[in-house]
């Protein structure tokens, strides 16, 4: 309270005298943010309005909506955003689930106070280790001469390959998803769990709430909606990945980002109004997932201010 | 509570499985190259390929101006917003996380598409422009990362207080952001810089259909080709990433502690 800094804002906010810097105040007040402006709107905004205005029209610029109907009426346009949307919810389902049971055991299951830290550096780093290298060490490991598919084999007499587990299925791609879904959800939820209040166990418990009662009326309330967001968040993850399927298989897998990868190039339609389609499609489904985020994320920090 | 332990324990020693034998056997793997015996060939037949070293180079440079592009956005941006404009505030949080939304291969989509050799702004005209967009479009993939970490930067200085007494002290907007603004936040604009680095170093969406000889194209080339050099390689990127989040990890604790904090 005896803070008289300017940066008070009873103080800071009275009206100043005016001085000289007043004549120039329109561009020194824009000046900071240009730059910020100026780049995000031509190397963010206004391509993706291309491809989505692009979306709409024909080769000759006139409005149409047959782009968009070919998402739906070509079977292997359509195929691969279901097989993308199922790999996405599903790694973002067991994703999620996964990294929140590790969450709660490293957080507050009693384990050492080392098992958390490096628990935390280690998904801060698996987090980020998606793309290649990822396929790369899965095809060592699960490939057909992988070192765990030949000591399944050798071992175990399990054959994986001939059981019809490949890591071009659905199952799969999850398998794989998985090690970059699951620390992401630690990394994000990690500070959801600190936030419950050690006292609302504690008073829970002085009104006779059993643990079963605490974790149903106050744990899970509190936690849902940043763990709904979250999971959004990965779904919207995994649709946009595709360096670690497309080391996998190359342009022949058919999941959405692959797909408008292979018409980028060039490679199979060659229709770039199809593309734009494409695209638009995937910024249509990464949105509404993100705006269920944003209102997840701003419901849940009601909670753990 | 004691089976409480003893769940933790298992979920713990699941994960644990789950993440650590793919490592331990991309390693094992990456050793087998010679017939019989463990050695590291596979890693000296990588390190040595001047293709690796190229394209390594290549995209650690393009990380660098990534960098300093990002910086060069976002400092002044989140600065400013602190200092004069916090209505602008959730536009910018908006924006910044776009690039979460839309994927990477949108983006350089609508570049492909935008700044091709004939449109008014020609970029993939030429090699330096394609390596150009090609900085800008990982500048735009970082946003995200780069304005959280140098927003969490400023909070923790009175960026008000710091402007009024610099300006006081007679200095001009160039003074206050190179000498007070940015030395006070460069820990969290080094953070935001590696975790920039760990992103761009094996991107492979962008540099491949912008046609850029980065280490991502490298890589899937290889893998596609070889058998144990890209088990390698994969130890090697993973190597990379601990290292920039263990950078980070120092980093922070070297953050200033808060001084302002807003009770």
């Amino acid at each position: 309270m005896t803070d008289l800094s300017l940066s008070n804002r009873t103080i800071a906010s009275k009206p100043a005298p005016p001085n000289a810097a007043t004549a120039f105040r329109f561009p020194t007040q824009w000046i900071g943010v240009a730059p910020f402006f100026i780049f995000t709107i031509m190397f963010l905004i206004l391509p993706t309005l291309y491809l989505v205005v692009g979306a709409f029209q024909d080769g000759n610029g006139h409005l149409t909506l047959d782009n968009l109907l070919q998402l739906v009426s070509d079977p292997s346009i359509s195929n691969a955003y279901w097989v993308s949307i199922k790999i996405s919810f599903w790694s973002a389902i067991i994703g999620a689930f996964a990294g929140l049971a590790l969450a709660i055991a490293i957080v507050r299951g009693g384990l050492p106070n080392w098992i958390r830290s490096a628990t935390l550096t280690f998904s801060g780093v698996a987090s980020n280790f998606a793309g290649l290298p990822l396929a790369f060490a899965f095809i060592a490991t699960l490939g057909r001469v992988g070192i765990v598919t030949a000591l399944l084999r050798d071992v175990f007499n399990l054959n994986i390959y001939a059981m019809g587990f490949n890591f071009l299925t659905t199952a799969g791609l999850i398998v794989v998803y998985l090690f970059f879904q699951i620390p992401l959800m630690v990394v994000i939820i990690v500070p959801a769990i600190d936030g419950l209040k050690k006292e609302w166990g504690e008073a829970a418990a002085t009104l006779g709430a059993t643990q079963a009662q605490y974790w149903r009326m106050v744990v899970v309330p509190v936690l849902w909606p940043s763990f709904l967001g979250t999971v959004i968040l990965l779904f919207a993850n995994s649709f946009g990945a595709i360096a670690t399927a497309y080391a996998f298989a190359g342009p022949a897998l058919n999941i959405v980002p692959i797909k408008l990868y292979s018409q980028i190039n060039g490679d199979v339609l060659h229709n770039p109004q199809l593309g734009y389609a494409i695209a638009f499609g995937m910024i249509v489904i990464t949105g509404l997932a993100n705006v269920f985020y944003i209102w997840f994320r701003t419901r849940s920090e009601r909670w753990l201010k | 509570m004691k089976s409480g332990k003893f769940w933790a324990w298992v979920v713990f020693a699941l994960s644990a499985a789950y993440f650590f034998i793919p490592l331990l056997a991309t390693f094992e793997f990456s050793l087998r190259l010679r017939r019989g015996v463990h050695s590291f060939d596979a890693y000296q037949i990588v390190l040595g390929d001047p293709r690796f070293q190229a394209t390594f180079m290549y995209s650690v440079i393009a990380a660098i101006f990534t960098i300093i592009l990002g910086v060069l956005v976002v400092v002044p941006a989140a600065y400013w917003i602190r200092l004069r404009l916090p209505q602008l505030r959730p536009i910018v949080e908006f924006i910044t996380l776009l690039p979460l939304v839309i994927p990477a291969i949108v983006i350089v989509f609508g570049y492909i598409r935008m700044y091709g050799s004939n449109s008014p702004l020609p970029f993939l005209a030429s090699d330096l422009g394609a390596s150009a967009l090609l900085v800008i479009g990982y500048a735009t993939l970082s946003l995200p990362y780069m304005y959280r970490a140098v927003d969490t930067g400023l909070r923790t200085i009175d960026v008000r207080t710091l402007t009024e007494a610099a300006q006081i002290l007679g200095a001009g907007w160039s003074t206050i952001i190179t000498r007070v603004i940015l030395p006070n936040v460069l820990i969290a604009v080094l953070s935001g810089a590696f975790l920039t680095f760990a992103i761009v170093i094996g991107e492979f969406t962008m540099a491949s259909l912008l046609n850029r000889p980065a280490f991502g194209p490298y890589l899937q080339n290889i893998g596609a080709n070889r058998a144990y050099e890209p088990a390698a390689l994969a130890i090697i990127a993973f190597a990379i990433t601990w290292g920039c989040m263990s950078l980070i990890q120092i980093l922070s604790r070297f953050a200033p502690k808060s001084a302002n904090r807003p009770n």
